[in-house]
């Protein structure tokens, strides 16, 4: 996994509440079995006009140039700004694959939903829960201010923004201390292998049925 | 005295370790596996050299790609063909059991689990879907993952978590004729909202939810994701243990007898403690039909739609206008003046045989109304298309002007070829509203089985109340 120390970026704002993971990466694209190449298709269907299919050459579509993602003043955004449980519904990692992919690598939300909140920790981006009251503001000021950037400090678990404003972050230990070293989680259960095989063999003689026919 | 959660009870008995944080490492009992989110967890196995942990405790099958049309003609899409092979080359290599797509008994993952007894109560299980939460209506903890989680469970029959906290939904008292499983969930979301139970898991409980059946437990906990938490459950008793009885993967003779009596432990102690209580009372609730592109924009078959003018949070006003946009509808229109020009019977939330029955037993005799361009029926499996050939309900179906299909997830969220056309309106038993989900620029309006039944046949949302006088 990417580590993930310090970062600065452009911030584009997202300014709807509950954007469920079919939003992000439309189902038409989970057809492929590799983990790459998924940005081009980030938010499809709100990118373009047309409907958008496996294959298609993304650089001769019509873009909606109403939608965010396409103003050019938010082009090379890295840091995403968004509403109330981004990230609800499926549980397709895809949709942070996509993100990635297209370069984002921090998200700020009031709330993200649970397992997409999980998925970003597996891949290296950084999903941050802020006050609504912050978030409002960063929604305003990023609206007022042409070329907004923040830079994100996880080690000290702070926000610097535009204006030289410090917001702070709480963060779990384990998944920050994973981000920073860029850990392999499945590695890191593996040290505990002995302690698994400990448990199963105790959980074998206590529910044995669990193991009775062999699938 | 014990004052455990069944929550709290399923957690403390898988748990391997836990270190100072809080951050658990959970034992596995069950894997489930289809072909959408797994190939990047079997390359990611064997880029690193691994191997799985434990494959008896894995069952695999496609659904999501499968063509509900003659299977032997195969998968004319080769994007979707070349995913389900990679499973079958997947699970083939690895010797893990599937149920390939010809199989009698494949179908939707969260079908045939239960279905096949390889879900079982007091067993973690896990899948690379959201709609796991299903599993949870047999005492089980069962939750969605991502693929690198399924990577994870692969490597080491474990994951690395929180534990969750505790909201008990009680639902007490009788739901009147015509009301289902569907309706309460869906109230249930429109009360708390989509992310009501996010950081959750949730356990149903009271008297309706004792009177329901299986289906219509796994109905409800299919869609406490929809309500934002990963796991929902309800408690083990007679109905649970009696669905179970002789399904082919659960135990038998003399370790059956041992299972039912530790499973009869798998419920909240008297004095168990919940984070949260919300309480719903079952004899107030009528069907209900979503509106908008979010599971919680719901309403009463007898409501109109909402005027964004009349709410006051900006932002909530901005998502009722765009709502109504997408799925072009008008403030103060009536629910049962709404036309579908689609109709879909499927999905893992509503695809079992009492679904199927319930829909049947709502138009026996009918016609599908002329307004309605297409009209599909899609078992959850196919045992279930089988109990219900032998019922005659297909021909219910086909009679009525329905297609029959063969089962799969299909028009739930149209990675076959079972779509929306952009500005389709259609009357489904799936789960999820949300904008292009049944195909792009596709309208989606969530109901009970027998709710899109009776749309079909009279070519508006109506009251199954009232058609059942």
């Amino acid at each position: 996994m990417e580590k993930f120390d310090k970062h600065t970026g452009l911030v584009v704002p997202l300014d709807r509440h509950n954007v469920d993971t079919d939003a992000i990466i439309p189902k038409q694209f989970l057809k492929s079995i590799k983990r790459s190449g998924f940005g081009p298709n980030l938010f499809d269907e709100w990118r373009y006009h047309d409907q958008g299919e496996p294959g298609m050459n993304h650089a001769l579509r019509k873009k909606n140039p109403d939608f965010v993602l396409n103003h050019p003043r938010y082009e090379g955004a890295s840091i995403l700004l968004a509403r109330h449980n981004f990230g609800c519904g499926s549980s397709r990692e895809h949709a942070v694959w996509a993100l990635q992919d297209h370069g984002i690598r921090v998200l700020l939300a009031p709330s993200f939903a649970d397992i997409f909140f999980n998925n970003c920790f597996k891949n290296g981006v950084l999903p941050i829960v802020l006050d609504e009251a912050i978030i409002d503001r960063l929604f305003a000021d990023v609206d007022a201010t042409d070329g907004y950037q923040m830079t994100v400090d996880l080690p000290a678990q702070q926000i610097h923004l535009h204006d030289g404003d410090i917001v702070a972050f709480e963060i779990d230990p384990f998944r920050k201390d994973c981000h920073i070293r860029g850990l392999d989680h499945i590695g890191l259960t593996l040290e505990h292998a002995a302690e698994i095989r400990g448990f199963e063999e105790k959980h074998r003689q206590t529910s044995p049925w669990l193991f009775d026919k062999n699938i | 005295m014990s004052n455990n959660t069944l929550y709290d009870k399923l957690w403390n008995s898988h748990l391997v370790r836990e270190d100072e944080h809080g951050t658990g490492l959970l034992y596995i009992d069950r894997h489930l596996i289809h072909e959408v989110t797994s190939p990047q967890a079997f390359e990611g196995l064997r880029m690193a050299g691994r191997k799985p942990w434990r494959i008896d405790s894995i069952l695999a099958v496609p659904d999501h790609n499968v063509p509900t049309t003659l299977r032997s003609e195969g998968i004319a899409d080769p994007v979707s063909r070349i995913q389900v092979e990679t499973l079958d080359k997947n699970c083939a290599d690895l010797g893990i059991t599937e149920f390939l797509m010809n199989d009698p008994r494949q179908g939707i993952v969260h079908v045939i689990g239960p279905e096949q007894g390889a879900t079982l109560p007091g067993m973690t299980v896990v899948c690379g879907d959201s709609h796991t939460s299903t599993h949870g209506a047999f005492g089980a903890l069962a939750f969605g993952i991502g693929t690198s989680d399924v990577e994870h469970v692969l490597a080491t029959q474990c994951l690395i978590m929180k534990k969750s906290r505790n909201l008990e939904i009680r639902v007490d008292g009788l739901l009147a004729p015509g009301v289902s499983a569907k309706d309460v969930v869906l109230a249930i979301i429109g009360k708390i909202g989509t992310a009501g139970g996010t950081g959750c898991s949730i356990e149903f409980t009271g008297s309706a939810m004792q009177g329901l059946s299986m289906e219509g437990r796994m109905t409800v906990c299919n869609m406490a994701i929809e309500a934002g938490a990963r796991a929902g459950m309800v408690a083990v008793d007679d109905t649970t243990i009696n669905y179970l009885r002789d399904r082919p993967y659960a135990p038998s003779g003399e370790m059956w007898d041992r299972a039912v009596t530790s499973w009869q432990q798998l419920h909240s102690d008297p004095g168990a403690v919940f984070d949260n209580t919300v309480t719903l009372d079952a004899g107030t609730l009528v069907p209900q039909v979503t509106w908008g592109t979010s599971p919680e924009m719901v309403l009463p078959v007898d409501g109109v739609i909402p005027d964004p003018d009349r709410e006051a949070d900006a932002i909530k006003q901005e998502g009722i206008r765009k709502a109504l946009a997408y799925m072009d509808l008008q403030p103060g229109t009536r629910i049962t003046d709404i036309r579908p020009d689609h109709v879909f019977i499927g999905s893992c939330t509503n695809a079992r045989i009492e679904d199927l029955r319930a829909a049947a037993g709502a138009i026996r005799g009918r016609k599908v109304a002329t307004n309605i361009k297409q009209a599909l029926v899609v078992p959850g499996s196919g045992l279930v298309k089988r109990q219900a050939e032998a019922e005659g309900l297909d021909e219910v179906f086909k009679s009525a002007g329905f297609e029959w299909r063969e089962p799969g997830c299909s028009m739930c969220l149209a990675m076959n070829a079972d779509r929306l056309q952009p500005g389709d309106r259609c009357a489904s038993t799936s789960n999820r509203n949300f904008e292009g989900r049944q195909g792009q620029g596709g309208r989606t309006h969530l109901v009970s089985p027998a709710m899109a039944a009776v749309a079909a046949v009279t070519g508006h949302f109506s009251d199954i109340r009232k058609e059942q006088d």
